[in-house]
């Protein structure tokens, strides 16, 4: 295989190489440092502010082209390969002036200071690409991983309602170029593995699945890098070296959803964006709980493969996916093994993944027909907020008696854990409320949970166990459950 | 020259109406340069912070060998390294030195400075630093302090009127309790950073993300050993500042300029977040223990209150900031009979400092906390406890510092908020709700407040300004008030431009320079506009006058017979185009450029007698706010909010109505989920915005009304009989955490005070309303 010693993307309107690149080089420095683009600002270096936001363009595995934003702050250069970079210099209005989504801010005094605002704007311009009517519900989502701290955001929804009025989508013109563009990341897709080697160590980018795995056997030292949305804080919070890194979140075979009659399986490239009109369809019940993983940018850097594989036990997809009895493909070389994903998390910090091997997929099974499964995340803050708890329950009740039952949490152990005894109490038993607070005192047993800045061990066990009751009662029909910000449509 | 008509065009952008922030269109498109989005100079060096990991102890060994070493570094500069005094007090007391000497007294503390090639190359290089400490124990909070002796960083203040102890032994209800307010982090988007650049002599140019350029320069000044006059200090505008660049920019400013003038190039220094919130002050936390007496209709007879606050290490700005929640510990309601007393408590954690409201907010807080109490005491309605202790008619409208309030429209206020929230039958129907709903549960409140505008340092109610017209007919202007988004630069140049009846376009708003304008004050106490822009009024009044004696003189017409009207200059019975009257005026020797000036009248505080009348006026509002909170996680949502808010006559409602918004959204957060935490080491672990958690747009009412009182007026002169406005809706949010409070209480059916502290994060709501249920059940 030929392997080619530079990086190659579009930034705006041009077309960048990059042969001397560290593989920790940030989008963000690149472009204010490097390239003196000073529009897009840093706000936190840790993907949570928004104030650097950028669309990434990329040809998805069935080849259309997605724009999608990104924080540019801990998304890595080497990431950017076959991707074309759209920041804020780039908008332009029709008529060579501000854009729909830049006038609508300033109309509306969406901005105060100005900081944030260039990525209020990018993340808004990513919005109205996609949905150019969007409703409250749909702008505060996009908007999850943008703080303002001066408006109280609310011009900027009124902003954000009103974009349309200043111009059409079809008429924008990354629309406009849409298939030009196509056609040229489609030109810098070689099928070559690149190299780039720098003072700071090599970035490597696969040519593909099976060039991953080799290049795993080469370098089983490497640090696998796909959303970034952790390990960029590695090296902006931490800096820590990370190379050589091997990126992957440009390998589509890695981003193939396969919905089955009984299971659904995901590569483990899929990011969560990826993942969510599936998940939406086929496991409703999980919604909500995706709706609320970081904010609309960390979604869609962020991978289900990262989420497990980086073995944090405040991950929020390994515990509802642990109640579904979901399984996970590694694989070192061409062997593969498959492993119940709960066996996966050993210890704190600590997995089941030999030197060289990596996640490659992962089989969900849908929930049964005749089964009950809910998932419920309890934060200090509503959303792109890390959780405090998280509880997954999934059970089948034959005949008013529990047959079976699975329950997961986050947040309450050193890794993504099942609650054992609390199980083995309530099976059996009749599904009543009775049955309910019988078990409750049992989760000592499984969960001794830690105090910290995010919530102390005496509210993590409270309203850990609250949420079991929280289950029974909204799978028996009681009304008035849970606090709703917008009916779902 | 143009004919006489009748009708002519108003100018736009004059006062009344609503304007966009000057730099809206730059905001939008990435183009509004804030200092890192500057260019450098060739060779610029970067700056960065070593800081200390030892709450209190002496500094034994600082071994920085490796720092000196590491690639990219030019040099590290220690407390000795500083050529003028090692001291940015801005009270002079001598308590905050830039670069620790001998002792770290709180987890964080500046410690050195690296500098390097590269940003990246010192914050690397600043991590190889080896500092041993000899560990003492150390006071976190306000209860530690209080154990070690209550050792405080500057004087306490004390109110008092009437017999307390007298009161309170005669009243036919008394509760006495305590309330722990936490702090809050200001959270500016764009963090602190300064960029220095060296002069000639002993000059220095400093770009600053301040609120306060004059107080940088004499910093620096005092720093290098230089007179105020070698340095200059431009800040175009901030990416907030909230308070939080009123002081806290002094020590980037003073480490860029040191370095700047030691290495002989341009120094840029700007801290990572989690560096910038670890090591600048925040908002104050306070403990508030009352005791209140009060009779059957919920009205106060006697008020007896301590404010203890965590200060942090030094004195910072923690004298005027407690004396300030005094100030407001009675918000809008009479007190008979009253003793209020600040403890300023040093602790070893970072030295707290302004943000919006100055204290005034927690003195708030504390004061509808025993309102609170009143009303679940007696089971009333909060409101009418409220509305039985508003200011009212002589006898009852003094407050605990003898001032008169002379301008009270909080009973209208509240009153037309409390028609337009529908609040008595939406409270009627939570209630009933209540009852019947299991899990989930709602509150609802309507809380007033009333601030004092004026900076209660009588000294710093002084503003300048400079304006130059020039031969063309454009106009510069230049203030001491800095743009942090408050819209401060947009409403002074709307008043210009009344003042000379020109377009806003034809003025040019320009960065706040200390070569300038000298001597200005911070942009603070919600000030900005209402000393900027009668400064400025000032200073087009002075050109003015000279333009109409030239008319007069010119055209052999009475002065009386020149009048500006939009765009253009009535003279007798003609009208000249601004331009051309201008050139005239140029032509004719005039001086077209005048300093204004203006200093507050008819205020004065004596501190140590706790009287005198150190507010110009007040400013008024009131929120009510309705919330759902889930009783099995302590998760919760702000249904609804009304505000209406009092700004007297605007000066520009778009901007005003931001301010409300944002100010409100901003303490809502101060209230609810933003939290800070200090682990066992005194080290803060909230220090990023993944474990600091500002409000997000999903989390803003999902109703939000927000109106002006169009109705009110300043009865002050101040500028065309506006108010002030940055500071006092902030404080509109307590009505969410008494709506919380309210749905917390309904698990005992609202007979025991809920007394939630703040912030009300979901684990506190969820607490206290378990310990609710087990006081409703007599456990």
């Amino acid at each position: 295989m030929t392997v080619r010693d530079a990086i190659r993307f579009y930034l705006n309107d041009r077309l960048v190489e990059l042969s001397d690149v560290a593989p920790d080089r940030t989008l963000l420095d690149f472009l204010r440092l490097d390239r003196v683009l000073r529009g897009t600002k840093e706000g936190c270096a840790e993907g949570d502010c928004g104030a650097c936001t950028v669309l990434v363009g990329r040809l998805g595995a069935d080849g259309t082209l997605a724009y999608e934003g990104v924080n540019a702050c801990i998304r890595f250069v080497g990431s950017l390969d076959g991707t074309h970079v759209v920041t804020v210099e780039h908008l332009r209005g029709a008529d060579g002036g501000l854009h729909p989504v830049q006038q609508a801010m300033v109309d509306y005094h969406g901005s105060q200071c100005g900081f944030c605002t260039p990525g209020i704007v990018m993340s808004l311009y990513g919005l109205w690409l996609e949905t150019p009517t969007p409703s409250v519900a749909e702008i505060e989502r996009a908007l999850q991983g943008n703080l303002c701290r001066c408006t109280g955001y609310a011009p900027i929804v009124r902003a954000a309602q009103a974009v349309s009025n200043y111009g059409a989508v079809v008429e924008d013109a990354l629309n406009r170029e849409r298939a030009e563009i196509t056609a040229r990341l489609e030109a810098l897709r070689d099928g070559q593995r690149v190299v780039v080697s720098s003072a700071r160590g090599d970035l490597i980018v696969p040519a593909s699945v099976d060039d991953l795995a080799s290049v795993l056997e080469e370098r089983p030292e490497a640090t696998i890098v796909a959303g970034a949305t952790d390990v960029g804080l590695w090296v902006t919070k931490f800096m820590r070296e990370i190379a050589p890194v091997v990126f992957i979140g440009q390998l589509t075979a890695l981003q193939n959803i396969d919905v089955g009659s009984d299971a659904i399986t995901f590569g483990a490239g899929v990011s969560y964006s990826q993942a969510f009109k599936v998940i939406a369809e086929h496991v409703p019940q999980l919604q909500e709980l995706w709706e609320r993983i970081g904010g609309a940018q960390v979604r869609n850097m962020g991978t289900l493969g990262g989420n497990i594989a980086n073995g944090s036990p405040i991950g929020d997809t390994p515990p509802p996916l642990i109640a579904l009895g979901a399984t996970i493909v590694l694989r070192k070389g061409d062997a593969r093994r498959e492993i119940k994903l709960e066996d996966f998390f050993i210890a704190y910090g600590k997995q089941d993944r030999a030197p060289g091997e990596f996640v490659e997929s992962i089989r969900v099974p849908r929930p049964g027909a005749d089964e009950m499964f809910a998932a419920y995340k309890v934060t200090k803050r509503r959303d792109e907020d890390i959780t405090a708890t998280l509880g997954a329950f999934r059970v089948r009740v034959v005949e008013g008696i529990v047959a079976e039952v699975v329950i997961a949490y986050g947040g309450m152990a050193g890794t993504p854990m099942r609650a054992k005894a609390v199980e083995a109490a309530l099976v059996g038993r009749p599904w009543t409320m009775g049955s309910i607070e019988a078990v409750l005192p049992v989760f000592g047993e499984d969960f001794t949970p830690l105090t910290d800045w995010r919530a102390s061990a005496e509210y993590r066990m409270l309203a850990g166990r609250n949420l079991l009751r929280r289950f029974f009662l909204e799978t028996s029909g009681e009304p008035g459950m849970r606090i709703i910000r917008h009916e779902v449509a | 020259m143009s004919a006489l008509s009748d009708e002519r065009k108003p100018i736009s952008g004059g006062v009344h109406v609503a304007q966009r922030h000057d730099s809206g269109h730059k905001h939008v498109a990435g183009t509004a340069e804030y200092i890192d989005d500057i260019v450098e100079p060739a060779g610029t060096l970067h700056a960065y912070l070593g800081l200390s990991t030892c709450a209190n102890g002496a500094i034994t060994a600082m071994d920085l060998d490796a720092v000196r070493a590491a690639p990219g570094v030019v040099g590290v500069l220690t407390a000795a390294d500083v050529p003028g005094v090692n001291d940015i007090s801005p009270n002079h007391k001598d308590d905050e030195p830039i670069l620790a000497e001998g002792r770290s007294v709180f987890n964080g503390q500046p410690l050195f400075a690296v500098v390097a090639e590269t940003r990246e190359a010192a914050r690397r290089a600043a991590h190889l630093a080896k500092v041993e400490y000899a560990e003492e124990p150390f006071d976190v909070d306000v209860a530690a302090a209080r154990a070690s002796g209550g050792r405080v960083v500057t004087e306490g203040m004390t109110m008092r009127r009437g017999d307390v102890p007298g009161a309170l032994a005669s009243a036919r209800h008394r509760v006495k309790g305590s309330m722990t307010i936490g702090g809050q982090d200001h959270f500016y988007l764009e963090g602190q950073i300064a960029m220095a650049t060296p002069g000639e002599d002993d000059e220095v140019t400093v770009y600053s993300s301040t609120q306060h350029p004059s107080e940088i320069q004499h910093m620096v000044g005092h720093a290098l050993g230089v007179p105020s006059n070698a340095v200059n200090v431009i800040v175009r505008r901030m990416g907030g500042g909230f308070g939080g660049k009123e002081t806290q920019g002094n020590i980037f400013a003073c480490v860029a300029a040191i370095a700047a003038k030691a290495f002989g190039r341009t120094v840029k220094i700007r801290p990572d977040r989690d560096d910038d919130m670890i090591a600048t002050g925040k908002r104050h936390d306070f403990v508030v223990d009352y005791e209140v007496g009060f009779d059957d209709a919920g009205r106060i007879s006697a008020v007896d209150a301590v404010y203890a606050a965590r200060c942090g290490y030094s004195a910072d700005l923690s004298g005027p900031v407690t004396d300030r929640a005094l100030f407001h510990a009675d918000n809008a309601y009479y007190y008979p009979n009253v003793h209020l007393k600040s403890e300023p408590l040093r602790t070893n954690t970072v030295s707290n400092t302004a943000f919006r409201g100055f204290g005034g907010p927690q003195g708030m807080v504390g004061c509808e906390r025993w309102i609170e109490d009143i009303a679940y005491t007696l089971g009333m309605d909060p409101l009418d406890v409220r509305k039985a202790n508003f200011y009212g008619e002589t006898g009852r409208d003094v407050t605990p510092y003898y001032q008169t309030v002379e301008d009270n429209i909080v009973g209208r206020v509240v009153e037309e908020l409390e028609a337009s929230s529908d609040y008595r039958k939406r409270r009627e129907e939570i209630v009933a709700s209540n009852r019947t709903s299991t899990v989930l549960k709602r509150g609802i409140a309507l809380t007033p407040v009333k601030f004092g505008i004026s900076f209660t340092m009588t000294a710093f109610n002084q503003a300048g300004a400079l304006v130059h017209i020039y031969k063309d007919g454009s106009v510069h202007l230049n203030h001491g008030g800095t743009e942090m988004g408050q819209g401060v630069y947009v409403k002074v140049a709307q008043v210009l431009a009344d003042e000379f009846q020109i377009d806003l376009s034809k003025v040019k708003i320009t960065a706040t320079t200390t070569g300038k304008v000298p001597n200005t004050s911070a942009t603070a106490a919600s000030s900005g506009s209402d000393l900027n822009g009668m400064a400025a009024a000032n200073a087009a009044g002075q050109i003015k006058e000279r333009l109409v004696k030239f008319a007069a003189e010119k055209y052999g017409v009475p002065e009386d017979a020149v009048v500006f009207e939009p765009n253009c200059v009535l003279v007798g019975n003609q009208r000249i185009d601004w331009a051309e009257f201008i050139n005239q005026a140029y032509l004719g020797r005039v001086q077209l450029s005048a300093a204004g000036f203006y200093k507050t009248p008819d205020i004065h505080w004596d501190r140590a007698a706790g009287k005198g009348k150190p507010f110009f006026y007040f400013a008024y509002g009131a929120a009510c706010s309705e919330v759902v909170v889930d009783t099995l996680t302590g998760e919760y949502m702000v249904e609804r909010v009304d505000i209406l808010h009092d700004v007297g006559k605007s000066l520009n409602p778009a901007i005003d109505i931001g301010q409300i918004e944002g100010g409100f959204i901003q303490g809502m957060g101060w209230l609810t989920t933003e939290e800070l935490w200090w682990d066992d080491k005194g080290q803060l672990r909230t220090h990023a915005p993944s474990t600091y958690k500002i409000p997000l747009a999903s989390d803003v009412p999902k109703v939000f009304n927000v109106r002006l009182a169009e109705w009110s007026v300043n009865k002050a002169p101040t500028i065309r009989r506006s108010k002030a406005v940055g500071e006092p809706p902030f404080m509109l949010a307590i009505s969410v955490l008494e709506a919380l409070s309210m749905a917390a209480a309904s698990v005992a059916d609202y007979r025991i005070p809920p007394r939630m502290d703040a912030p009300a994060t979901p684990e506190r709501v969820l607490m206290t309303i378990e310990r609710l249920k087990r006081a409703a059940a007599g456990q």
